[in-house]
């Protein structure tokens, strides 16, 4: 898969859940073979959109194709690979017991399942951990639990909500490092965090907030426009400033709108 | 559509062999699971201490102790799916809800086999039930019930937004049909709207099943009606169960 088709193309697309808008008529494309990530705080609607992707969200208008099929399509099942942000394993279930159903659904049979399963576990560092129950697992080891079975079936798009929540710096860095190899590779990935530091390892940037995007950009492309020192100013910038710039220019405004808005309070 | 109608025996399996390895990792689940209606049994023979009694109510407690148990098992374990968030990951995967379903009702069968063949063994060695014919039918039709039980409970699951009103769904589902099903008051007996409620509702069937059984040293075409009835809501709420899965939350 090169870059220059686009792996992820939405049009007009809109997600009401009990009458909040929580996507707000999103267009945009992802490209193929590189890391997209999706910034924004907790609630801007990151999730709403992944679970769009992966088909488990109804859509309440537009488009949104992946890999050339409708999102939910039961094609795309197999060549998506989808982790949330709670580990969604089986606590009761060893890890490879865990490993080897989730692949046995993704289609993966004898040689192939316990190549994978052996690649996944060394990838995410979990060896040592294989007959140990999944519940007895420490946070960073669920969550990496969790990453494994997303990885698993060798999707061609992979679709990661904050997948590097609560892990320790080194491993976080390797796991950067493996999206990395993975994209070379021609993996398309998807990976949401809130943290503003993970926005600079990413190729391109989606900058999300209250379910609209403020910004799709390169990183260089994002901090040159804005003219910001870091992602995270630049963000502050495109969300309109911190609060202090925001009052300051309510000071500058006109004296009859300020004494309007003084009247209202 | 086409492709959610389409069973996969290999991924049916591989659902049945999940759903007995996570049972073998919780030994005290299986104890209770394979040891409480043989103690209901015991209790039952004790507090009724009455040869003639015992003979007659014993047959029907078979096929309703190991209905219930599932049926509250069968009703957690899905919704405890739901919450862990296991259930969203399978229906983003290419499984079907009919294999997920198949695949409970394979795992739980085989655990209703060795429950009710326990409660048999006990019943009518140690508690001294007796039967006019074989213990094989009898046997057959009380894992039927307990798969009724198991199939309702995963319907019943898709109603309930958390684990404690899953766990609730025991009284508000099983205890009517508990009083309407013959077991309190004979059916024949009951005025005209608890008897047409009673007609409609599954343990009904389940127990006329196991008192027709244990009355009769050969199979009736009554039996053969009752066991029909059983496997259509068996079917019926295991095509429930699918429908109400949703692979897309609104």
């Amino acid at each position: 898969m090169t870059g220059a088709d686009p792996v992820v193309e939405a049009r007009g697309l809109v997600v009401r859940r009990s009458g909040h808008v929580i996507l707000d008529d999103l267009t945009f494309t992802i490209a193929g073979g590189q890391v997209t990530g999706l910034l924004g705080p907790s609630g801007c609607g990151k999730t709403t959109l992944m679970r769009t992707l992966v088909g488990v969200q109804e859509i309440t208008a537009g488009q949104v194709t992946l890999l050339g099929r409708q999102a939910g399509h039961p094609r795309l099942r197999d060549r998506i690979g989808y982790s949330t942000q709670d580990p969604a394993v089986y606590p009761d279930l060893t890890l490879t017991e865990n490993l080897r159903y989730f692949g046995t659904v993704l289609g993966l049979k004898r040689d192939k399942l316990t190549g994978a399963i052996a690649k996944t576990v060394r990838d995410l560092d979990l060896g040592g951990l294989e007959d140990r129950l999944v519940g007895t697992f420490s946070g960073g080891q669920l969550a990496r639990v969790g990453l494994a079975v997303a990885l698993l079936g060798a999707p061609d798009l992979l679709v990661l909500d904050e997948p590097t929540v609560g892990l320790d710096p080194v491993l976080r860095h390797d796991l950067w490092a493996m999206f990395h190899r993975l994209a070379d590779a021609g993996t398309t990935l998807l990976v949401s965090s809130h943290v503003m530091d993970e926005a600079a390892r990413c190729d391109y940037l989606l900058f999300m907030r209250d379910g609209r995007f403020l910004a799709e950009a390169t990183p260089a492309a994002i901090l040159q426009e804005t003219g910001a020192a870091d992602l995270e100013a630049a963000f502050l910038r495109l969300a309109g400033g911190p609060r202090e710039e925001r009052e300051e220019r309510a000071e500058r405004a006109e004296p009859e709108e300020r004494a309007e808005k003084a009247a209202k309070r | 559509m086409s492709a959610e109608a389409a069973i996969s025996w290999t991924l049916t399996r591989a659902t049945a062999r999940r759903v007995l390895a996570q049972l073998r990792h919780d030994p005290r689940t299986i104890v209770m699971m394979l040891a409480v209606p043989s103690v209901l049994m015991i209790l039952l023979r004790y507090t009724l201490n009455n040869p003639v009694a015992l003979n007659r109510f014993a047959p029907v407690y078979i096929g309703v102790f190991p209905f219930v148990i599932m049926f509250i098992v069968a009703a957690i374990t899905t919704q405890r799916e739901r919450a862990r968030g296991t259930l969203e990951r399978l229906m983003a995967m290419p499984l079907g809800k009919l294999d997920l379903l198949a695949g409970y009702g394979i795992a739980f069968g085989l655990v209703a086999c060795v429950q009710v063949t326990v409660v048999l063994i006990i019943s009518l060695t140690w508690l001294g039930v007796s039967l006019p014919g074989s213990a094989v039918p009898m046997a057959v039709i009380a894992v039927l019930d307990a798969v009724l039980g198991m199939s309702l409970g995963l319907f019943a699951s898709a109603f309930a937004r958390s684990e404690f009103q899953a766990v609730q769904f025991m009284p508000a589902f099983v205890l009517p049909q508990a009083l309407l099903c013959g077991l309190v008051v004979a059916r024949a007996d009951m005025t005209p709207v608890l008897r047409w409620l009673s007609d409609v509702l599954p343990l009904s069937y389940a127990v006329d099943a196991m008192q027709r059984i244990s009355t009769s040293a050969s199979w009736t075409t009554a039996i053969g009606a009752d066991i029909a009835i059983i496997l259509a809501f068996t079917a019926a709420a295991l095509v429930g169960g699918a429908l109400t899965l949703r692979r897309r939350t609104r």
